[in-house]
């Protein structure tokens, strides 16, 4: 009895293996199949989850909301994108948005440049290993704590102006203006920076660098022509981090910023949680999709996408 | 029948938008249905509240009492009320603690259902201009119980300013600039117009939050030369907190629960209403017109409209009753508690109040020439910047 079982069983599972076998060997035959079937997950994620997401956000970019019920009327109108284009206030916020994204990715560059240099060429691999730890631990905490913690190092009694009036010095009120959201976003956004252009700058031999020494060239023209021109995927790579994370920042705005701070986010978010008009805000919310779109052709062709 | 990909990828989404936007067919005042009498709860309650409006201190007795077992799920704006109201076909909550710029949405998007105030006991001891109020009765049709009330005051620190101030002009007075902070909320244009409407009777405001073009463009431009005084908007009841632990503000507009927080933590700061009087809200609860637990919810009603609860509701949040018969509970728990939220002179304290309610296109004369909150709402964000 036991051995019949077994021998059905042995059987049974002869014949999974050998279909598992003509399976594989099937699909060894077609790659694609197998490949398709790989990907397919993903990929009807993507369509489904995130484009789909994406064209309703356009789809309703084009319609309305009644004022009062807050209910969407669904016919198609380009008021939105016509009170965007035509209003100074709307215009203001975007320029401000795209400015400071710009701003904070330039200071993120000068910053970076350098630490990331010392870290590769420099630096030990014992000091390496702590200079890392200490770009990304930082980032084990919680954003919000640490845009806080800037809140009241800038406040009116806050941290900095206790150590300036020690000192003898006045105390700056720099605590709710643009100033402080600069400072805190160049802060938070650093490590996005550091960390590819390390992996830029550990990828040139230094078989380079002595190469332009011997044919003449002084440190400064090594660093032009040499170390900037092959570090710059890095640095383009590093730049779409720091410059899509402050486009898209609503909340240290909230947090940090004065009178005249909002940011695009802010004004979707009001729109949507306050004045609970979505097609509004979704119209707005496509500027900084063109926007980081236009930005990432341009760092797809100076090789950014190579170095990430 | 041939469709490319991205074409049904754009039929997809349409249909998904269309579904996720889906709203109800009906948008009219929902038609009395009241029950003859409050039978046997249905053991479940779920409510939208504000968050320190259903604490476990009176939920839990309630429950006990009743066995309708309280889900609460807190909001933390008007607008964020509204849209659960409404989610799922509005079946999903029983009650909410609607704010008078909610109150009349709900009501005309046919959200909210009557409410039988002869199954309320407590009803008849509220204060009078609580009982059928604008933002919750229409033509004599209570669609919402009135809960807690209070005003917007005027906040300041008394360390830096000695005289406590007798108009709203301090919060445009050019000798505070960068120490002035009021709310980030568009209903804040009502503040300016209360304001302007004192200052320069000739534009003819009566009602701060009927508004025509005309009149909002002199409160936006009010508004306007205020925006370089401030320090910040806040948006947080506990932002204006830090702002004056910190010193960075000095004078804001604010809540009474503010002061309360501030003068428990030791900050000198006290605050009032000036001359022109204030905005305020005034809270109510509303039975969703598609209740599952209609007889947990009029219990619940009239257990919230008890002299006990109103009065630990009033002490927790820093508000007034609508019960005018809390005010011993009160001064039980908390002694001059009575006085100091104006329960004992409520009929007059009243009057100062202007409540919140939604700005809409039709005044309240029948004229369509009003500004809507749609429209207040982008002139909020050309104030502020």
């Amino acid at each position: 009895m036991i051995a019949t079982f077994q021998n059905a069983y042995g059987m049974a599972a002869e014949r999974i293996a050998l279909q598992l076998r003509r399976l594989s060997a099937g699909l060894w035959r077609r790659p694609a199949l197998g490949a398709g079937l790989l990907l397919a997950p993903p990929l009807s994620w993507f369509i489904l989850i995130y484009l789909a997401a994406l064209a309703a956000l356009f789809i309703s970019a084009f319609w309305t909301i009644d004022s009062f019920t807050g209910e969407i009327n669904r016919s198609w109108t380009l008021v939105n994108f016509k009170t965007i284009l035509t209003s100074d206030i709307y215009l203001r916020i975007a320029g401000r948005t795209i400015l400071m994204a710009a701003a904070v990715t330039l200071t993120d560059v000068a910053l970076a440049f350098p630490f990331a240099y010392f870290m590769v060429r420099l630096a030990g691999p014992r000091s390496r290993i702590v200079l890392f730890t200490l770009v990304l631990v930082p980032l084990w905490s919680s954003y919000l704590a640490r845009v806080y913690a800037w809140r009241l190092i800038f406040a009116h009694n806050g941290a900095l102006n206790w150590v300036l009036r020690h000192l003898g010095f006045d105390g700056v009120e720099i605590g709710y203006t643009n100033w402080a959201m600069w400072i805190v976003f160049s802060y938070i956004w650093l490590p996005f920076m550091i960390m590819p252009i390390y992996a830029a700058i550990e990828r040139i031999p230094y078989s380079l660098f002595e190469a332009s020494q011997d044919l003449g060239a002084k440190a400064w023209r090594t660093f032009f022509k040499v170390i900037l021109p092959l570090s710059m995927p890095g640095i383009v790579a590093g730049s779409i981090f720091t410059f899509s994370l402050t486009l898209g920042d609503y909340i240290t705005p909230v947090l940090v910023g004065g009178p005249g701070s909002d940011f695009i986010g802010n004004v979707v978010y009001a729109n949507v949680g306050i004045a609970n008009n979505i097609p509004f805000a979704a119209a707005y919310a496509s500027i900084p999709l063109v926007v980081m779109g236009l930005y990432l052709v341009f760092a797809r062709r100076t090789g950014a996408f190579d170095v990430m | 029948m041939k469709h490319s990909l991205s074409k049904q990828i754009a039929i997809g989404a349409t249909l998904a938008t269309a579904l996720a936007f889906s709203v109800s067919a009906l948008a009219a005042p929902v038609a009395p249905n009241y029950p003859k009498t409050i039978g046997d709860g249905e053991g479940k309650l779920n409510i939208v509240a504000w968050e320190g409006y259903a604490e476990d201190s009176w939920i839990k007795p309630f429950e006990k009492e009743t066995g309708c077992m309280v889900n609460r799920k807190y909001a933390g704006s008007s607008d964020e009320m509204v849209a659960l109201m409404r989610q799922g076909g509005g079946a999903e909550y029983d009650l909410v603690s609607a704010s008078g710029d909610a109150s009349l949405r709900l009501i005309l998007g046919g959200n909210v259902q009557p409410i039988d105030v002869k199954l309320i006991p407590d009803f008849e001891n509220f204060v009078p201009d609580l009982k059928a109020p604008p933002h919750n009765t229409l033509d004599g049709v209570h669609y919402g119980l009135s809960y807690e009330w209070g005003p917007n005051v005027l906040m300041y620190n008394t360390d830096k300013i000695k005289e406590a101030p007798t108009s709203w002009a301090a919060l445009y007075d050019a000798k505070y600039k960068g120490q002035i902070t009021v709310p980030d909320n568009p209903i804040q244009i009502a503040d300016a117009a209360l304001y302007l409407s004192k200052k320069d009777p000739s534009l003819g405001i009566t009602d701060p939050y009927e508004l025509n073009a005309k009149q909002l463009d002199a409160v936006v431009a009010l508004l306007k030369t205020q925006a370089p005084l401030i320090k910040k908007y806040w948006a947080l009841a506990s932002d204006e907190i830090e702002l004056f632990k910190n010193g960075d503000a000095i004078i804001g507009a604010s809540w009474p629960y503010q002061t309360n927080t501030l003068k428990a933590d030791g900050a000198k700061v006290a605050d009032t209403i000036p001359a022109e009087g204030a905005t305020g809200w005034a809270d109510s609860w509303m039975l969703s017109a598609k209740s599952q637990h209609v007889n947990c919810a009029y219990k619940f009603m009239a257990y919230v409209s008890t002299p006990a609860v109103q009065a630990e509701q009033a002490i927790y949040f820093g508000e007034t009753p609508a019960n005018l018969k809390a005010c011993e509970a009160m001064d039980k728990a908390d002694p001059g508690s009575c006085a100091k939220y104006h329960l004992d002179d409520a009929a007059t304290y009243i009057k100062q109040i202007k409540f919140w309610k939604t700005p809409q296109e039709t005044c309240s004369t029948g004229k369509t020439d009003c500004t809507s909150y749609t429209t207040w709402q982008q002139k909020w964000q050309e104030i502020k910047g």
